[in-house]
């Protein structure tokens, strides 16, 4: 269906970007692909190892209502219970989150922290792409005409690491994000020192940020705000943000430094257990 | 609730169910949008893509020629502006020139809501696109584009020789102010600004016609007056009042949005063009852009008191913007801003200015949120300046019996200084506010509520049951309200009362339900009808007693003879001579004149501000109202929870965020930000009831002086937090930002 119609179709999953969308004369669509009936888009698995695989359909409400993911993956269920109200969180997927491409996508930043990869379906066969390569501008990605995205997979948390997700809008729900971030850090046995950190952040460039540069200030240094708080100059040095109407350049600028460093401690807390 | 001797009432003061409450709670009720109708069409407004045009030509022969279209009109089908009501035919379809992005152009009517759409694209104007102006201040300016070369400034000592955009300057003053603020001891000063901002009702306008062959017309519409509205399309399409049907639906919110027309004449030109049944129905973007939002404002305040802290001199400079014709009166604001003080000199301009964008109308208490943001500011700031406690010194100067109120009236029996002493005395007051980055706030909101003319009729049935009759459409739970007031005056259980609104045909006329006035006015013409009933009851009931008239009594809902020989209750005595006899209406109409006695509100607000985001979490809100009567608490209550609630979300996050072009780019409800139940605390009341002894039960209008005092009350609480004065609209995270950081 999606090779035979080209630009012209679109998947569907919760519809809750598609179907506004549409009905605002946004996006033209002829054809939508209901994905909700296949398995592997609809999939929730946690393996013996850790690892988790997620159907690119599956919905927020599914995710967080599973209590084996949501104690291994609480920034996955930081993003998951934000999105929208109770009711668009019925519906609405991961997956469509990472599709729709938007930079603000309330998902993206944390399944980059994650260092998940996109498991992609197409005429040409599967292929693999990792998150932080997915998205290449404002509502665009890799996916090629009649490809789709299956399902999103996660490596095992690593020992002693932990994971957290914010993001700052000016109501308390129902808002799109003016900065969101996600960090990822691994702490030593002993807790005081970071051995691996993935830090990214939304909102403030066309597509969601990695920001290696960030994650690199932390590794091999203690535990302090001194620490976190390169970490965070360094993810203020990578956005690049733009003044619109929910928010300013130096607001962006400085949401990015303050948010950074809470999700950072937040997870170093989750990472202490 | 606090209660001043209050007659022991039996229903009034008691919260029964709601007539209307199933049907909403099930979806039974009909709204504008569920009117159908056999072979109706669909409507759709062209609208002006830009803020300032002039219309060069406009061409409709290719949506005509679309299959499926039955009808296009444009400003020529409606013919010249009524000479009574200005500018009312520019607005509903522009002729000449576009004064606004979202200005009506032109409409069609088709078979399907698609086709309807599609053709609306194929109707071609040619623009002459011309600079347009966004800011009050700028608009006043001499040289700045004019919307309406031919109009000058209505001044106090005649028209403005120049052109100008501002429409009107209304000057009020008492004593001398100028020379009284060099006898002060302390002195405050400022300039506010407070942005445009839309009443925010969830149903978005929706209206149908049918125009027969005989010139009957029929028009269905969630209006706020469905007597005004008939007035105004009469007006508009040069057709008599009588011939014209106005059925008001359910309506999901209006608060002062829906009592402008802009959709009904049009339906019904399309409907006499088409000969078919026409319905249209706005989308949000039209609701925001093509209706009657409530003005953004730019005010110059001052304020000084002597050193015992009495109030002395008021000098207030109030522009308001107007939007593209003359709207929301900044004179309002002069009828508010002080009415709370006894303040001997007081000085006050007020002007309405035009500017490209939609034309205003009135939105909840119109014109003195802004005035009291400003206000109530002052005088938090002069109590830290007087080192006085700021609810003392408000009590210290609140007006009483007899001091002057708004147009200069003296105040009658004045609810604030109670609503004071039972702030000072609240359990919320005296909870002392811990943490940091937390600051209490407090302020006073003034409301002069109208009167105007109602009617209601009451047939009497025959089991004794009564049904009443409405014109005034229920926004607030008026069908309760009135119902329990004439259970009040026949002395008999609310449930005997069947209230019904019902059409511009059925009833006496009734003034717009806005201005507080329904419960009040509308009440009133129930209580005289309630009395009538009574009154020809006991015409009938004399001789069937065989005892002159005036020997009939009725109190407490029993009839009694003088001699006490015979009774009964209003039931029983219904029975027996509407069981029997004819049938029995009664009416009552009054015209409850302009002003109503106004009333009073009072906020206590704790904020706490995040110093990182500045985001302000509200953390405790306290209402408190005086309400003349409660008849219904609940509905009091809801009332004083409704107007502190959008006063929050115009305080922190809420305005028209416009680009230089003129164009809103925030027209959707996930960026026009109103509050979620997430960002709102319970918000507490404490009703106060002075009894207002212009009513017969002693009812204030409640609906509107709750939003007066929450804009001022954060920007205290605010302020106190931070140690920053917020003095510009909205308080939104950016903005604390801004002017907090370094601190
Ligand atoms: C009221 C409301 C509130 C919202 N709040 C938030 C919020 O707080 N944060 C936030 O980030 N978003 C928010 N959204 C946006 C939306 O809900 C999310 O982006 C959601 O995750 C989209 O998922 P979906 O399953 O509904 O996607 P859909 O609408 O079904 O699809 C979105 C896009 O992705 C494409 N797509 C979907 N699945 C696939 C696939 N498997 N392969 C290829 N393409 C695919 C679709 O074709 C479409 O273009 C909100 C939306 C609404 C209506």
């Amino acid at each position: 269906m999606l090779a035979k119609h080209g630009a012209a179709a679109r998947v569907l999953a919760g519809g809750t970007d598609l179907i506004i969308q549409a009905r605002e004369g946004r996006r033209d669509v002829a054809v939508m692909v209901d994905v909700k009936g296949i398995a592997e888009a609809t999939q929730l698995s946690l393996a013996g190892d850790g690892a988790l695989r997620i159907g690119a359909a599956t919905s927020c409400s599914a995710i967080y209502h599973n209590k084996d993911v949501a104690k291994a993956f609480p920034a996955l269920i930081d993003s998951a219970s934000l999105i929208g109200s109770v009711q668009i969180q019925a519906r609405a997927s991961i997956g469509g989150n990472l599709c729709n491409s938007g930079p603000a996508g309330d998902s993206i930043p944390t399944l980059i922290a994650l260092g998940a990869a996109c498991h992609i379906a197409g005429p040409a066969g599967e292929r693999t792409v990792p998150v932080e390569e997915f998205c290449t501008g404002p509502s665009r990605n890799v996916l090629q005409n009649g490809e789709m995205l299956v399902s999103i997979s996660f490596p095992a948390p690593a020992a002693h690491s932990g994971a957290a997700f914010e993001r700052f809008i000016p109501r308390n729900e129902m808002d799109i994000a003016v900065v969101n971030a996600c960090s990822n850090v691994t702490l030593s046995a002993d807790g005081q020192t970071f051995t691996a950190a993935r830090i990214a952040i939304g909102a403030v460039a066309p597509t969601p940020l990695y920001v290696p540069a960030a994650g690199a200030a932390l590794v091999g240094q203690p535990v302090s705000d001194a620490t976190i708080a390169k970490a965070c100059e360094a993810a203020q040095a990578a956005a690049t943000p733009i003044t619109d109407m929910r928010g300013s350049v130096e607001q962006r600028h400085h949401l990015v430094g303050v948010l950074v460093r809470r999700t950072i401690n937040k997870a170093v807390k989750r990472a202490r257990g | 609730m606090v209660t001043t001797d209050k007659p022991a009432y039996k229903v009034i003061g008691t919260r029964p169910i709601r007539p209307d409450g199933i049907d909403k709670v099930t979806g039974r009720a009909v709204y504008g949008a569920d009117v159908n109708l056999p072979g109706m069409l669909y409507g759709h407004m062209k609208r002006s893509p830009h803020a300032h045009a002039i219309i060069k030509r406009i061409n409709t022969a290719k949506a005509e020629a679309l299959p499926g279209v039955r009808a296009v009109v444009t400003a020529l089908d409606l013919g010249p502006d009524p000479a009574a009501l200005p500018d009312l035919s520019k607005n509903i379809l522009a002729g000449d020139k576009a004064l606004y992005r979202g200005h009506a152009i032109a409409a069609v009517a088709a078979t399907t809501d698609l086709i309807a759409r599609q053709a609306a694209d194929l109707i071609e104007v040619e623009w002459e696109v011309l600079p347009p102006v966004l800011d009050v201040r700028e608009a006043m300016l001499p040289g700045a584009p004019l919307l309406n070369p031919n109009q000058h400034t209505r001044t106090p000592s005649g028209p403005s020789e120049n052109a100008s955009n501002v429409v009107a300057h209304a000057a009020v003053a008492f004593g001398d102010a100028d020379k009284a603020f060099a006898e002060c001891d302390a002195i405050v000063e400022r300039e506010f600004s407070t942005k445009m901002v839309h009443q925010g009702y969830i149903e978005p306008q929706s209206a149908t016609a049918v125009w027969n062959p005989d010139g009957q017309v029929t028009i269905w519409s969630c209006t706020q007056g469905a007597f005004p509205a008939r007035q105004n399309c009469s007006a508009i399409l040069g057709h008599p009042v009588s011939k014209i049907k106005v059925v008001p639906t359910e309506i999901g919110g209006g608060f002062g949005g829906k009592i402008a027309v802009y959709l009904e004449p049009v339906v019904a030109l399309l409907s006499r063009k088409s000969g078919k049944p026409v319905k249209m129905t706005m989308d949000r973007v039209d609701v925001f852009e093509g209706t009657g939002p409530t003005p953004g404002t730019s005010i110059r305040a001052k304020l000084g008191a002597t050193k015992d802290g009495k109030l002395r001199a008021l000098y207030a400079d109030l522009a308001y913007e107007n939007g593209a014709f003359a709207g929301s009166a900044a004179n309002y604001a002069t009828m508010c801003i002080a009415s709370g003080y006894d303040i001997e000199h007081v000085k006050l301009d007020a002007y309405d200015v035009l500017v490209n964008k939609p034309r205003t109308q009135d939105y909840r208490a119109p014109s003195a949120p802004a005035a009291a943001f400003a206000m109530e500011q002052l005088i938090d700031e002069l109590a830290i300046k007087l080192n006085m406690d700021v609810e003392q010194l408000r009590l210290q100067n609140s007006c009483k019996p007899g001091t002057r109120g708004p147009m200069g009236m003296p105040h009658q029996a004045p609810g604030h200084e109670e609503c004071l002493r039972q702030a000072i005395a609240s359990p919320h007051y005296n909870s002392p506010l811990e943490g940091p980055n937390r600051g209490r706030g407090t302020a006073s909101g003034f409301w002069f509520n109208v009167g105007l003319r109602s009617s209601a009729s009451v047939s009497v049935q025959p089991d004794g049951g009564v049904s009443l009759i409405l014109g005034s459409t229920d926004i607030g739970g008026t069908r309760a309200s009135l119902a329990m007031q004439l259970a009040e005056t026949l002395g008999i259980p609310y449930e005997e009362v069947t209230p019904t609104v019902v059409d511009t045909n059925s009833v006496g006329y009734n003034d717009v339900t806005a201005g507080s006035r329904v419960t009040f006015g509308s009440g009133m013409a129930t209580v005289e009808a309630g009395k009538n009933v009574i009154k020809e009851l006991s015409a009938r009931l004399a001789p069937t007693w065989q005892v002159p008239v005036e020997d009939v009594e009725f109190e407490g809902g029993v009839f009694k003879s003088k001699d006490g020989s015979k009774s009964g209750t209003f039931k029983e005595i219904a029975q027996a001579i509407v069981g029997r006899g004819p049938g029995l209406t009664a009416s009552g109409s009054v015209n409850a004149g302009f002003l109503q006695g106004g009333g009073f509100s009072h906020a206590i607000v704790d904020v706490e501000v995040d110093p990182e985001t500045g985001k302000v979490t509200i953390l405790r809100y306290t209402c408190i109202q005086d309400a003349g009567t409660a008849i219904h608490p609940s509905y009091v209550e809801g009332q004083m929870q409704g107007g502190a609630v959008q006063g929050i979300g115009w305080a922190l996050n809420e305005e028209y965020y416009y680009d230089d072009s003129g164009r809103m780019v925030n027209s959707s409800y996930l960026d026009y930000r109103i509050p979620t139940t997430l960002d709102v605390p319970m918000i507490d009341t404490i009703i106060v009831e002075v009894p207002n002894p212009l009513h017969p039960y002693g009812v204030r209008g409640v609906g509107e002086p709750g939003i007066v005092p929450p804009l001022a009350a954060i920007a205290n609480a605010v302020a106190h937090a931070t140690g920053v004065r917020q003095t510009q609209l909205p308080m939104n995270p950016r903005r604390i930002l801004e002017t907090t950081s370094g601190k």
